[in-house]
This record gives C-alpha cells, sequence and structure tokens, in this order.
C-alpha cells in the first residue's frame, strides 16, 4: 500500500533533489510566462483550446469511430484497448505477428501507465528508450518524476556517474560529451530497429493522423527507419479537425517548456504508400481506456481535457517540494492529484487531493483551462463520503461547523481559546508546541500566540 | 458618508484584532461609518475546502442573512473574499470587497496621496487568493506608491506560502518545506517588513521565520496605512 505521509515526508526534507528539481521547473515556469505574452491573446486562445477538448471528450464514441474509419481507410490498424493487460497484449502481438525483436520506444506517458517496456522486455524482446531523458530512466532503473522532463530529479553529475559506469568510459559532466555518448549509442539501435512505437499528443480524427511533437529527433526516426510502426495513446487525446491542431500547438510547447515550438512537429497515420521514399510497412493505432471512459461518465470528465504539458507541475509549490516520485503514481503534479485516485482508486491514494493549499498556480496556467482546485475539492468530498478519513476527523469538523453556527458559542470559545493558546506561549509570545490536533503545525513552525482581546471583544469595550 | 460592514473573520479576530482596528480606522478617516455585526463568525471556507459542502453553505448564508441591510462588506483577507465571491456567489459575493480592493475600486483612494513618518523598505506577499480573484498587483506596486516606502523585489513572489489552512496542521512536512522556502526568499529579500494581507498566511509565515531566526516584522496593508496616516491602532 502506498504512503504518502512516509513518501513526502523524506522528498520534503531532500534539500538536494527540491533544489534540482525547482531549479529546472522554475525556468520552463519562467520562459512560459515569457513566451504566452507573445501571443496576442492568449487568454482567449486558452478558453478556445478547452472549448475545443471539451467538444472532443464530449463526443469522443463519436470522434473515436471517425478516427478508427481514417486510419483503415489510410490503411492502418486500428484497436481500442479496454485496460493496460489487453493494450500490452495487442502490442506484443502485433511484434511476435510481425517477427520483430528489436524495438525503438520513444517517449509516451501512456506506455509508462501499462507498463509497456518491461512487459515486451520481460517477452524477450529488446525495447530501446530513445528519448534522452527516458534512455537514461531505462538504463538506471529508475521512474520518470515529471511528464514532459522525465529525468527532472537528477543532476549533471549523477548523469555523468552513470554513463561512465553504464558505458565504461571516464567521468565526465558535459553535457554535450554525455549527449554525444548517448547519441552514438541510440544511433545503432535506430539502424537495427524493427519496430518503432511512439506515444501520441494529439490524434486528429478527421485525418486519421498522430501528432507527436519533440525537441530531439528520436520520435521521427521510430516513425521513418523501422518496418512496423506503433502509436500507442489514451482514448482522449483526440481532436476533431486538422485546423484544431492550429489552436492546440500554439499552446502545448508553451505551457509546457516555455517554446513556441518544438524543433520537430511529426504528423503521421498510415503505413508508407506507393512512391513514399520512407517510412513504415505496417502502421497500428493502439488506443487505450484504462478507466477514462469511467472518468468520461462522471463528474470528473472536464480532467480529460488535459494535453499532458505538465505546466501544472512546474507551477505547483507542492511538486516544487516534493518532486514527482512523492505523488506515487504515474503521474505526478495537481493533474496526477486528480488522476492517479481517478484512475487507481481514492483508497489508496486519498491523500492526494488532501495534500493541496489550493493555492490555485496550475488552474492558472491551464492551456485548456482544467479547475484543478475544484475538482480536488471535489475529490475531498467524495473521500468523506465514502469514509475514507479519520472519523476523528469528521466529527471534528462537525463540532467546529456547531459552534461556528452559534455566535454566542463562537465568542466564548474564542476567549477560552485564546487563554489557553495564551498559557502555551512563551514570554515572548511564541507557541512552540501546540497539541493535538494542531501538533502539526508546530512540527514545521512557531505560531504567534494571540492578542490579549480578540476584535469582538475590543469592538464590545469601545460600541458596548 | 458609506456605511461599511467589517467582516473580521475568524483568523483575524483571535490572532490579529489590531488589523480590524486599523481597518476601521482607515475607513472612518476616509469618511466611512463602520459597523460590526457582532454575530458574525466565519465564511465557511474551511468547510468548502475540505469538501463538507453541506456546512459550508450554511456557514456561508448565515453570513449572508447578518450581513443582509448592507450595501458594502469589507474584509481584511483576500481567501474570505473569495470565499464569499467565488464559492458561495449571491448577494453577499457580490458586495463584499477585500480591503484594499475597496480602498482603489470603490472608495478611489490613491496610495500616492499619504506617506509614512519615515523611511521603510518592505516586501510585499502577493496572497494567493489575490491571484485567484484576480485582482491586485503581484509586486505590491499599488502599496509602493505611498510616500517613503522602498519596496524591494522578492524572489518567487507569485509562489504559495504553503498555509492552505488545514492543509498546514495535515501536511506539515509539505506545507513546512514550502513556508521555509518563502522564508528564505523574504530573508534574502533583505527587507525588514512584510506586507502580509491575509491572516493565515501572515501566522504561517511570521511562525516560520521565528523558527528560523529571521527577524521580520509582518503587517497588513491596513496597518501600514494607518501608520502612514497617523492613526494609532493600539487603542480606539
Amino acid at each position: 500500500m502506498f504512503d504518502f505521509d512516509r513518501a513526502s515526508r523524506a522528498a520534503a526534507s531532500d534539500e538536494a533533489m527540491k533544489t534540482i528539481v525547482t531549479t529546472a521547473v522554475l525556468r520552463q515556469y519562467t520562459a512560459r510566462t515569457a513566451e504566452m505574452k507573445v501571443l496576442p491573446d492568449s487568454g482567449a486562445l486558452r478558453d478556445l483550446a478547452g472549448q475545443i477538448r471539451q467538444h472532443a471528450i464530449d463526443y469522443l464514441d463519436y470522434y473515436l469511430e471517425q478516427m478508427k474509419r481514417a486510419v483503415e481507410k489510410n490503411g492502418g490498424h486500428f484497436y481500442l484497448a479496454a485496460d493496460a493487460d489487453e493494450a500490452r497484449d495487442i502490442i506484443l502481438q502485433i511484434a511476435r505477428r510481425s517477427g520483430c525483436r528489436r524495438i525503438i520506444k520513444s517517449k509516451s506517458m501512456v506506455s509508462e501507465e501499462i507498463g509497456l517496456t518491461a512487459h515486451l522486455e520481460s517477452a524477450g524482446l529488446e525495447v530501446t528508450e530513445t528519448d534522452l531523458g527516458e534512455f537514461i530512466v531505462q538504463i538506471s532503473h529508475d521512474r520518470p518524476s515529471h511528464i514532459v522532463a522525465p529525468i527532472v530529479h537528477k543532476n549533471k553529475a549523477s548523469i555523468g556517474r552513470l554513463f561512465s559506469q553504464y558505458f565504461s568510459t571516464p567521468y565526465t559532466d558535459d553535457p554535450e560529451a554525455l549527449t554525444r555518448q548517448a547519441r552514438l549509442h541510440l544511433r545503432e539501435r535506430f539502424r537495427r530497429a524493427e519496430m518503432g512505437i511512439t506515444g501520441a499528443n494529439f490524434l486528429i480524427a478527421e485525418t486519421g493522423q498522430v501528432v507527436t511533437v519533440e525537441n530531439e529527433g528520436n520520435v521521427r526516426q521510430s516513425v521513418t527507419t523501422p518496418r512496423v510502426l506503433v502509436s500507442v495513446s489514451g482514448i482522449e487525446k483526440i481532436l476533431p479537425r486538422l485546423r484544431d491542431l492550429s489552436v492546440l500547438i500554439k499552446l502545448l510547447a508553451r505551457s509546457a517548456t516555455g517554446q513556441a515550438m518544438t524543433i520537430y512537429t511529426n504528423l503521421y497515420g498510415g503505413p508508407r504508400a506507393a512512391g513514399e521514399r520512407d517510412g513504415p510497412g505496417e502502421f497500428h493505432l493502439v488506443l487505450i481506456d484504462n478507466g477514462r471512459s469511467e472518468i468520461l461518465a462522471g463528474e470528473y470528465r472536464q480532467t480529460l481535457r488535459c494535453i499532458r504539458c505538465g505546466a501544472c507541475l512546474n507551477a505547483c509549490p507542492i511538486y516544487r517540494s516534493i518532486g514527482g516520485h512523492a505523488y506515487g503514481g504515474v503521474y505526478a503534479g495537481p493533474i496526477g492529484a486528480l488522476v492517479t485516485p481517478l484512475m487507481n482508486g481514492l483508497g489508496e491514494y486519498r491523500d492526494l487531493p488532501r495534500a493541496s493549499s489550493l493555492c490555485g498556480a496550475c488552474f492558472e496556467v491551464c492551456p485548456v483551462r482544467i479547475d484543478i482546485p475544484r475538482h480536488l475539492v471535489h475529490l475531498r468530498r467524495d473521500i468523506r463520503r465514502q469514509k475514507l478519513c479519520r472519523l476523528g476527523e469528521r466529527l471534528l469538523f462537525r463540532i467546529w461547523g456547531g459552534m461556528l453556527r452559534r455566535p454566542f458559542l463562537y465568542r466564548f470559545i474564542g476567549r477560552r481559546q485564546k487563554k489557553k493558546l495564551r498559557r502555551l506561549a512563551d514570554g515572548d509570545g511564541w507557541i512552540v508546541r501546540l497539541p493535538k490536533p494542531f501538533s502539526g503545525w508546530t512540527e514545521t513552525r512557531d505560531l504567534g500566540a494571540p492578542a490579549e482581546k480578540t476584535f469582538h471583544e475590543l469592538w464590545k469595550q469601545k460600541h458596548g | 458618508m458609506r456605511t461599511v460592514a467589517l467582516f473580521i473573520t475568524c483568523l483575524a479576530d483571535q490572532f490579529y484584532p489590531r488589523v480590524g482596528v486599523a481597518v476601521t480606522k482607515v475607513l472612518e478617516k476616509l469618511d466611512c461609518r463602520v459597523e460590526f455585526p457582532k454575530d458574525q463568525t466565519c465564511c465557511g471556507q474551511p468547510f468548502f475546502n475540505n469538501g463538507f459542502e453541506k456546512e459550508a453553505r450554511r456557514l456561508a448564508q448565515r453570513m449572508e442573512d447578518i450581513f443582509a441591510g448592507y450595501e458594502y462588506v469589507v474584509t481584511p483577507s483576500g481567501s474570505c473574499c473569495a470565499m464569499l465571491r467565488q464559492h458561495h456567489g449571491g448577494a453577499m459575493g457580490k458586495k463584499t470587497y477585500e480591503f484594499s480592493e475597496f480602498l482603489s475600486g470603490i472608495l478611489g483612494f490613491e496610495f500616492s496621496s499619504v506617506q509614512l513618518p519615515r523611511p521603510q523598505s518592505l516586501v510585499y506577499h502577493y496572497t494567493c487568493h489575490l491571484r485567484n480573484l484576480g485582482i491586485g498587483d503581484r509586486s505590491g506596486q499599488t502599496l509602493g506608491r505611498i510616500g517613503n516606502i522602498k519596496l524591494l523585489p522578492l524572489d518567487r513572489a507569485d509562489q504559495c506560502c504553503g498555509f492552505g489552512g488545514t492543509f498546514a496542521v495535515q501536511y506539515p512536512a509539505i506545507s513546512g518545506a514550502i513556508a521555509e522556502d518563502k522564508a528564505r526568499c523574504i530573508a534574502a529579500s533583505g527587507a525588514p517588513t512584510l506586507i502580509c494581507d491575509d491572516a493565515g498566511c501572515a501566522m504561517n509565515i511570521s511562525g516560520m521565520c521565528h523558527r528560523k531566526n529571521i527577524p521580520i516584522r509582518v503587517m497588513h496593508t491596513a496597518e501600514l496605512l494607518a501608520e502612514a496616516m497617523g492613526l494609532d491602532t493600539s487603542r480606539w
């Protein structure tokens, strides 16, 4: 059972990790703020993007049908997988049927969600992560800690040590030299790969195309070099028309890394056509439900608008303080605090929606206007209704509420509490240790004691 | 003369009653008549945030009834204002103003029209609920117009202080880590005074600064203005 309290406490006291993560995400956050200002009216564009995404998921059944027809018309194969098991199996069968043993894979959060790489490897296939960050994750047997920047928790030195050990080369922490090592290694893998696996940033229902954005060119390699191409995606990544992409593409890289555009934008949707010089012989699109249609059916539907840009992670003070691993799921940060419990159940992940100051920084940056704080509050309500929080806590709120509805009681208890707190204070008026249930406060900070008289008392003194 | 009802909020009532005195005196100085309905308690925010919808609604409705006769309700807390305006809505939501917002927006008060008796350096804490209300400027430029003020830049000014109501007690390690970051940024600014317009943030930031031996005086905008207007907030 996932223990958020333990994981987050350990992370919050890991000063080195926090410094690495904060520095990196602040850089992206600052770049985003600057790059958004370049747009003539980013607010209106985000409204529109939110509407497009909402429309697409509101009519998801229709657009999935359209997507299927378009992919098949392009000569590709279309699969709908109900859960992770089915998805992994479909992809393994594709590899077996086509006789592919060597796979190059580019970055895909949904593949993390279904544990794809491990599954294919255990079936005896060679899978190489080709995104530099994901490659580092793979060879260090780590997990991505950020939707967009998987190794945001690692610094140059740790990557230098890792590469020195993995490639048996002298230590260097020069990013260019390290990248060159990975590049040479991956070049060979690209050359002999039989199958490419990519994720998808968007699916265009109108044309049956998959859209991926990237900075390294490894996705383009995966799309053009191997003889079999498989793209995996959640069912919700659909856009109705190609022209809708022009809205979303303006926001995706800006929100993610603060780039106006990524270096590469790939659109592909079928096997190599007659007369084309490159591209795969086979194209397979595997769309994964894995709990999404259940979310679609409920009040948290809006969360399916998410385009996985990671802007909410970069903006979040909690993420900056505990990093991504402490969230316990594949998706970290504010959006992870929603989708992890929604997909995997509130029981094990009930801390995630509660561990938020509801500061609203995530909502402020979301390119598709997902009201994350509101959904977090609603999940807290569900936690309470399902009696997943302690009875004492529920009781405390009940008593507190009853008191607040009786002004006489409020003033009376207020005066008593004030006196009690003042007795706990030292000579300078500071409380360094509070009793339960407030002891959490003084675990990390002090409390200034209340003034001698409450405002109610002061007012009464003057006005009677 | 405008009649204004003061909504003190439960935290300021207990921990910062002097802010209530400052708000009253500044508003009176600006030709307002201030009244204080004594049956007021809490806007229901802790209940709303913790998913106790029904209790939150009952408490907000109570406030609606208590303040029914007033045209303007002014509160020294952005977060309680946001609770009533954005989550409760209704007539109460429309007529409730955060203190500085009321001064600039309704009274047309110019911050440049007053000045502190002595030069002072300060930093401004941009509270999250001002962001959520879409009011106030992030670096506190409005405050900077008060004479004799030197407004110093604060790193990561738009980052939350980590308070978050009951969150601070439920997840002290995370809340504390965020608060510590805020305290470090404040210490690095070199300012002896922090202006903070929310009692929760003020308790959190001052408590963390005290724990970390960072000397800082935390004040509300109303207290700063009272000082600039020569009003004594230590007594009526």
